[in-house]
């Protein structure tokens, strides 16, 4: 009841001074509406970063045959054939952490259709290959177990290849010749766009492996394993399990090394989120000095009303207020100021943010945290800033105030 | 002793008691034993750079219930002084005071401030009320400091404010009303909280002879009731009404006399009223 009615007498006493009470406070509002704003565009950042970098596939391991790290003799990776579709097999149906498992292997060939010619990279993958990486098939379809096993001459076209071998017509359902091979067209490959290196990604055929290994290819050899984990948090148990299984299906005893390397790019990824973490946290404290600037601006008009109304703390303590008494008073009543400050400056900044996201294009993330930051921040602002004043106030000899003109 | 007074406001309810007892006896100079006020030796020095100014060089007074005091003096004289530390706003350098049987010299600010709360109320020369506050507000300033319910608040400064002839403006802003009434106002704040004493400092200072004495007639109606005022005044006009002379000069007390027929306030209101009768016809 106390409380309540000191909240009502601080809140009349700023009403009194409507205009400066409302100054005052927009230096808090502005500072809170940055904050959240900042905050909102830099997890927003933070977020669209993150989805790109699982586009890419973050929970995606890569298999290759042979070591970096083999004792006296460094053979460069990949260049061993120790990788076997059997060992893509029993990743799949033994490793608990694994989602998907294709096996990937690589020709390079002229592609023939008509009268057009085409030289592209053709991926022989199997049927998870685009759940792992990701993709989809814009048009037709994408090959089948069925296909696999019969290593059948089908393929789907990146959109680079089906652009310059197809310009006019639809590619699906025609045949191509790739190395004198003709290889019907089941599908074509939604566009991917550049990948992080700045390579075409639609500048690829993707075919079944088996008939890749069996007919396209003067190395037959599966040069990877592409697994996905059941979720970017699995990784390294899935990076664990294969490495168990793998050295166990080679027979590969404690004193030697690995015949495989297993690769991962939840490195970058942790690189690219620390980086835009980076630039959320610089972007709060920049708008964070400007709710700095609204706590001076309370500190500065506070001081203003203890001597403005120095004559009214001599008239309370002669009636018996308390310093304390008098201190409480200033010190909610440059709460008040700040929460309300508060309080709009967060609806300023859910607002300025979903103009800017709307304007701008920028996705823009409001957080239940960084709503109570910034409002938690707000009421420390004002007790901090108020304190001065307030104490000062408090301090005051009754006499000297009550004579005070 | 005196802290646990302080500490539980039921402490004050014995004094309350004894005063109502002592209603039947006669009032003011009286052989009364209640000691209201006991000051023994009261020093006041003042550090003005490197010079020490005396303010109060050893004052001793004592004061009973129920008395109408008037303090008179020239300026410089330590009055003022005086009234401060009779008020609990400031300290003395030596001597006691004992307020109601506590001896208040001791205490600290806020215990001081705990004294003006609960046993004085001031009156002031420019009458100190908070603009833009209405009257019912002022008057209920001091219940604020002291946690009284909302409701009693209420009830107690409207009762205060028809003591003194405000009943009807209770809502009106200082600034709608006129000096004599800011004055009521004022006296209405010093009474809320029943206080042992009422000091009035130059109470009369602002305001012309007409409304002087009806603030006057204010006081001896209180003091009738049993209220125990302690005026300041430099008008001797004014210090007739009261009951008790004391003059300061030089910081000490130059003569302390009974007024053994003080002017009735009422009835000087009614010659005036009369004679304002006549310059209208």
């Amino acid at each position: 009841m106390k409380e309540l009615n000191i909240f009502l007498a601080a809140f009349r006493a700023l009403q009194r001074n409507k205009l400066r009470s409302f100054l005052t406070m927009l230096g808090i509002i502005i500072g809170v509406g940055a904050v959240i704003t900042m905050l909102a565009i830099g997890q927003g950042a933070e977020y669209s970063v993150k989805e790109q970098i699982a586009s890419l596939g973050t929970n995606v391991l890569i298999i290759f045959p042979g070591s970096q790290l083999q004792g006296g003799l460094r053979v460069g990776a990949g260049s061993m054939t120790t990788l076997t579709q059997e060992d893509a097999q029993a990743i799949q149906t033994e490793c608990p952490a694994v989602a998907y498992v294709s096996p990937d292997t690589r020709a390079n060939g002229q592609v023939i259709a008509g009268n057009l010619n085409w030289a592209t990279g053709i991926e022989g993958v199997g049927t998870d290959y685009l759940q792992i990486r990701q993709w989809d098939i814009q048009s037709g379809n994408f090959f089948t177990d069925q296909d696999v096993k019969a290593a059948a001459k089908v393929c789907v076209l990146g959109t680079t290849v089906a652009d310059n071998l197809f310009p006019d017509s639809n590619p699906v359902g025609q045949t191509i010749r790739i190395t004198n091979v003709p290889v019907k067209i089941t599908g074509v490959l939604v566009q991917k766009g550049q990948n992080a290196m700045g390579q075409d990604q639609d500048d690829i055929i993707l075919a079944p492996y088996t008939t890749v290994l069996d007919r396209l290819s003067r190395f037959p050899y599966l040069r990877e394993i592409i697994v996905s984990a059941t979720s970017s948090n699995d990784i390294d148990l899935a990076q664990k399990q294969i490495t168990d299984l793998l050295r166990m299906r080679h027979k590969i005893n404690s004193f030697n090394d690995d015949d495989f390397t297993i690769r991962n790019q939840s490195d970058l990824a942790s690189a690219a989120t620390s980086t835009s973490q980076i630039l959320t946290i610089l972007l709060a404290s920049i708008a964070s000095v400007s709710l700095l600037v609204g706590g001076i601006g309370i500190m500065n008009i506070m001081l203003v009303s203890v001597t403005e109304r120095t004559r009214e703390i001599g008239i309370r303590m002669s009636v018996g207020a308390r310093g304390k008494d008098i201190l409480t008073q200033f010190l909610i009543e440059a709460l008040v100021l700040s929460l309300l400050g508060g309080v709009t400056g967060i609806i300023f900044g859910v607002a300025g943010s979903s103009i800017i996201s709307s304007f701008a294009g920028w996705p823009t993330f409001i957080t239940a945290f960084s709503i109570v930051l910034s409002f938690g921040f707000s009421i420390l602002v004002g007790l901090f800033f108020g304190f001065y004043p307030a104490r000062k106030a408090s301090m005051l000899n009754p006499i000297d105030a009550l004579r005070y003109e | 002793m005196s802290t646990n007074i302080l500490s539980l406001p039921s402490g004050i309810m014995p004094d309350a008691a004894e005063a109502a007892g002592n209603e039947n006896l006669s009032p003011g100079y009286a052989p009364v034993t209640h000691n209201l006020i006991k000051i023994d030796n009261l020093e006041k020095t003042y550090a003005m750079g490197d010079v020490e100014v005396h303010a109060l060089r050893g004052v001793s007074l004592n004061v009973i219930c129920k008395e109408f005091v008037a303090i008179m003096g020239a300026s410089g004289s330590g009055k003022s002084t005086f009234m401060n530390i009779l008020g609990c706003l400031d300290k003395p350098t030596n001597g006691t005071y004992i307020l109601d049987n506590i001896n208040v010299g001791s205490f600290s600010r806020d215990e001081l401030a705990l004294i003006r709360n609960r046993k004085i109320g001031f009156v002031f020369q420019g009458f100190n009320l908070l603009s833009r506050t209405t009257a019912l507000e002022n008057v209920e300033l001091p219940l604020f400091y002291n946690s009284t319910s909302t409701k009693l608040r209420k009830e107690k400064s409207i009762e205060a404010l028809k003591k003194v002839g405000l009943g009807e403006r209770i809502y009106h802003y200082p600034n709608q009303l006129s000096g004599g009434q800011q004055q009521r106002v004022a006296i209405a704040r010093a009474l809320v909280n029943d206080p042992s004493i009422v000091l009035a400092d130059e109470p009369t200072g602002n305001l012309d002879s007409k409304t002087s004495i009806e603030v006057m007639e204010i006081f001896q109606k209180l003091n009738d009731q049993g209220i125990t005022i302690i005026l300041v005044t430099h008008e001797p006009d004014i210090a007739l009404f009261a009951k008790r002379h004391i003059v300061f000069r030089d910081g000490k007390i130059k003569s302390d006399k009974i007024n053994e027929v003080p002017n009735k306030a009422s009835e000087e209101l009614k010659t005036i009223s009369s004679i304002e009768d006549e310059a209208e016809v």
